[in-house]
């Protein structure tokens, strides 16, 4: 019996990479978001454009405008002239942010009141442009704090832990792990499946010496080792390519790969078995799979949501993924701290497993 | 002679309608494909609707307090008091640092023994000590800006409390355009349904004709007078009418049950939904021509056009923070003129310039697919 599996491992792994087509489609993917995402996928705010429309003219507004120009995070300024000038460059979404400086704004500093400046945000992009606007009132906060020129009773010292200058890209690249993996080896698994359904060769294997259990286990584990060789090769990038740290254990790591692997083709092989046609493999997989990434904490964190995609959120295998991932990348997670999220994923596995075993019995009229 | 009989070219019209009326019959028949094409709309529209939440947002922090001095209790007090922070009292750092490995809390203030004794010697030698968890980045930088205000309204109330008049300070106020209340539903919900859209357009339409190719009734097809022009309008106007469809049920469900605002022309919608449409619809039934099999093409419709929809089209993930190839490559992704189409549809009405500037966009990147797939799409069985 084992060497029948092992035979038909071999039959699925030769369909996936026997053709030119096949091969290309299996690692071009990878390298393309390898090379794409850890560049897009930021909510970092680099290179934006501030408009500053100075209606004052005194000292401490042209002191204040060219704090603002010289500020890293805003290499393009465009200075405005007129309200009307103000009102297209938001319009035209020519600017992030644009900080007005009322025309009483030094007479005021220098009466000893407290000047007020106005920044305009575009809603249209609002995180971007609060971050944007965080930057703009760091300058002038160290702008009045010069001004002030007493020393502070105390100073508030911030320090970011596993990831000291907030690089975006160590947040994106072990997230990657988890989701480039998760696209490989659910629709491997589902439509795999699917196909002999539609090709009419389902049957010749249930007429095969071979049980429903075997059948599934020839099925999930190409599903996970495609998804192992895909994981290692996105690894690999993260660590030689784009130098994040790889603080904790590796072997943890692929142990970590194996039940996420595990879970998936659980999923898979649950989609697959009320699925008569690829296509619905491939849209039933698809609309597993757009969820579980919004949903996994990656695009928005999962403590901001309401309570009841919180909820499914806690049974999205890719959530825990992620922070397994994460965890082992950046925080040095051991298999102590992994395993809160490993047995979920297994959990995850086995119930998906147990119902996709029910169903394939059913069909198979045994 | 009735209008059936009419011909274009080589296009009967006849011919045209029944084709239609069978990719029409198959698309009905799939339970799949209208799920894909009604329900998931919907369900996804609620997830990103009440899912994705980038505002200012309660951050949950641990506070451990050493010291028992004023000093120290009054800026316990001001994280309390804030509607930023969700305060978790910590007895030991240790126990603090766990938690932040564990992801429990983003953050952690520890305000050390000495600290009252070194305020009141003034040398400003006291320090408070905020870590934040680097692996939530968008957070941590949140986090950072929150503490500052928390210091900064400490300073202030000292000073209040001292008997000292505040110094003179400049001030920034925010003063919020198109979406005063900075719900990220109102910018992400337009740019969502510019995925949901390609998810009709071009992963639905890229196993159609790959599907004919496998299960070999493309043979059959190809046996009859069914010109070549016919058969690809018999697989682009279904689809299209039901990505039509899918939006109105987008914009329908965005305005009326989530309550976003819209406040541009339902005619200006149509224009450049349609345009959109047409460059998806084309990028999917090219890949499914050029493939032959439904798991590559549909594969290859993932990484061509929902990736790049999702990554590059600006509507979560800002454009002009990539770096410039990056930024390059997204002017080729539709996506990126339809999100931004659809935004400023919402937010801000019909702004003519814009809206021109991203049709044209759509209008030739939709020539260039469907005129693609036209050349490749060859009517002969050995090519």
């Amino acid at each position: 019996m084992f060497h029948a599996l092992v035979t038909l491992i071999r039959k699925e792994l030769i369909a996936l990479v026997s053709t030119r087509m096949g091969r290309i489609m299996l690692v071009t993917p990878v390298l393309l978001q390898l090379a794409l995402f850890p560049f897009a996928a930021t909510l970092e705010v680099k290179n934006s454009t501030l408009a500053i429309y100075n209606q004052d003219g005194g000292a401490a507004s042209i002191e204040l405008a060219q704090r603002l120009a010289a500020a890293k995070a805003f290499p393009v300024i465009i200075n405005l002239y007129s309200e009307k000038d103000l009102r297209e460059v938001i319009d035209r979404q020519r600017a992030l942010l644009v900080v007005r400086i009322p025309s009483d704004f030094s007479r005021k500093l220098a009466r000893g009141e407290v000047g007020i400046l106005q920044a305009l945000i575009d809603g249209r992009r609002s995180n971007s442009a609060q971050i944007a606007y965080g930057y703009a009132a760091q300058v002038v906060q160290a702008y009045s704090a010069e001004r002030l020129g007493q020393t502070l009773p105390a100073s508030l010292v911030v320090q970011n832990l596993y990831n000291p200058n907030l690089e975006y890209q160590w947040f994106v690249l072990p997230s990657l792990v988890a989701i480039i993996t998760t696209v490989g080896c659910l629709m491997i698994t589902a439509i795999s499946v699917a196909r002999e359904r539609e090709e009419g060769t389902f049957d010749q294997l249930l007429v095969s010496p071979l049980t429903p259990a075997y059948i599934m286990a020839g099925k999930a584990i190409p599903g996970i080792l495609v998804a192992i060789v895909q994981g290692s090769l996105i690894i690999l990038a993260a660590v030689l390519l784009y130098r994040v740290p790889l603080s904790g254990s590796l072997l943890v790591l692929y142990g970590s790969m194996m039940c996420y692997g595990f879970a998936l083709s659980g999923c898979g092989l649950f989609i697959s078995s009320f699925c008569s046609s690829q296509q619905q493999a491939f849209l039933g997989s698809f609309g597993f799979m757009t969820p579980a990434v919004i949903l996994s904490g990656y695009m928005a964190p999962v403590e901001n949501m309401p309570l009841i995609l919180r909820g499914i959120s806690a049974i999205d295998p890719l959530t825990h993924f992620i922070i397994v991932v994460k965890g082992i990348f950046l925080k040095g997670y051991g298999l102590e701290q992994a395993w809160p999220h490993l047995w979920p994923l297994l959990a995850i596995g086995i119930v998906n497993m147990s119902l996709a075993y029910v169903l394939f019995k059913k069909r198979s009229g045994q | 002679m009735t209008m059936l009989d009419v011909e274009i070219g080589n296009i009967k019209l006849r011919r045209l309608l029944a084709l239609c009326r069978k990719e029409s019959a198959q698309i009905v028949r799939d339970p799949s494909s209208i799920l894909i094409a009604f329900v998931l709309p919907v369900i996804l529209l609620l997830i990103f609707g009440f899912g994705i939440n980038l505002d200012a947002n309660t951050v949950r922090i641990g506070l451990v307090v050493e010291d028992t001095g004023a000093e120290a209790r009054r800026f316990a007090q001001v994280l309390e008091g804030s509607r930023y922070f969700d305060v978790v009292h910590d007895s030991s750092r240790q126990h603090a640092r766990t938690l932040l490995a564990a992801g429990e809390i983003r953050g952690m203030v520890v305000i050390a023994s000495d600290f009252s004794a070194k305020v009141r010697q003034g040398k400003g030698a006291a320090a408070i000590q905020v870590l934040t968890d680097g692996a939530e980045p968008n957070t941590a930088n949140f986090l950072g800006s929150y503490m500052e205000g928390a210091w900064q309204t400490w300073l202030g109330q000292r000073s209040i409390d001292a008997g000292q008049t505040p110094p003179p300070l400049a001030e920034l106020s925010a003063r919020y355009w198109f979406n005063p209340s900075t719900v990220s539903r109102n910018f992400l919900l337009p740019g969502s349904i510019s995925v949901i859209m390609t998810i009709i357009g071009a992963l639905l339409t890229s196993l159609v004709i790959a599907r004919e190719w496998e299960r070999g009734t493309m043979e059959s097809l190809l046996a009859t007078p069914v010109s070549r022009m016919e058969l690809l309008l018999s697989k682009i106007l279904p689809y299209y009418v039901l990505g039509i469809f899918a939006m109105a049920l987008c914009v329908v469900m965005a305005t009326l049950i989530i309550g976003v605002p819209y406040r541009g022309s339902l005619l200006a919608l149509f224009v450049v939904g349609s345009l959109f449409l047409g460059s998806s619809l084309g990028l999917g039934l090219f890949l499914s021509t050029t493939m032959r099999n439904q798991l590559m093409a549909a594969q290859a419709a993932l990484t061509a056009a929902f990736l790049p929809a999702t990554m590059l089209s600006g509507y979560v993930f800002e454009i002009s923070s990539m770096p410039w190839p990056v930024q390059l490559a997204s002017y080729f992704i539709p996506a990126r003129y339809f999100v931004s189409a659809l935004q400023t549809l919402f937010q801000a009405g019909d702004i003519w310039p814009i809206l021109a500037i991203n049709a044209a966009f759509l209008l030739a990147s939709s020539i260039f697919w469907l005129g693609l797939t036209v050349l490749k799409f060859g009517r002969r069985l050995d090519d």
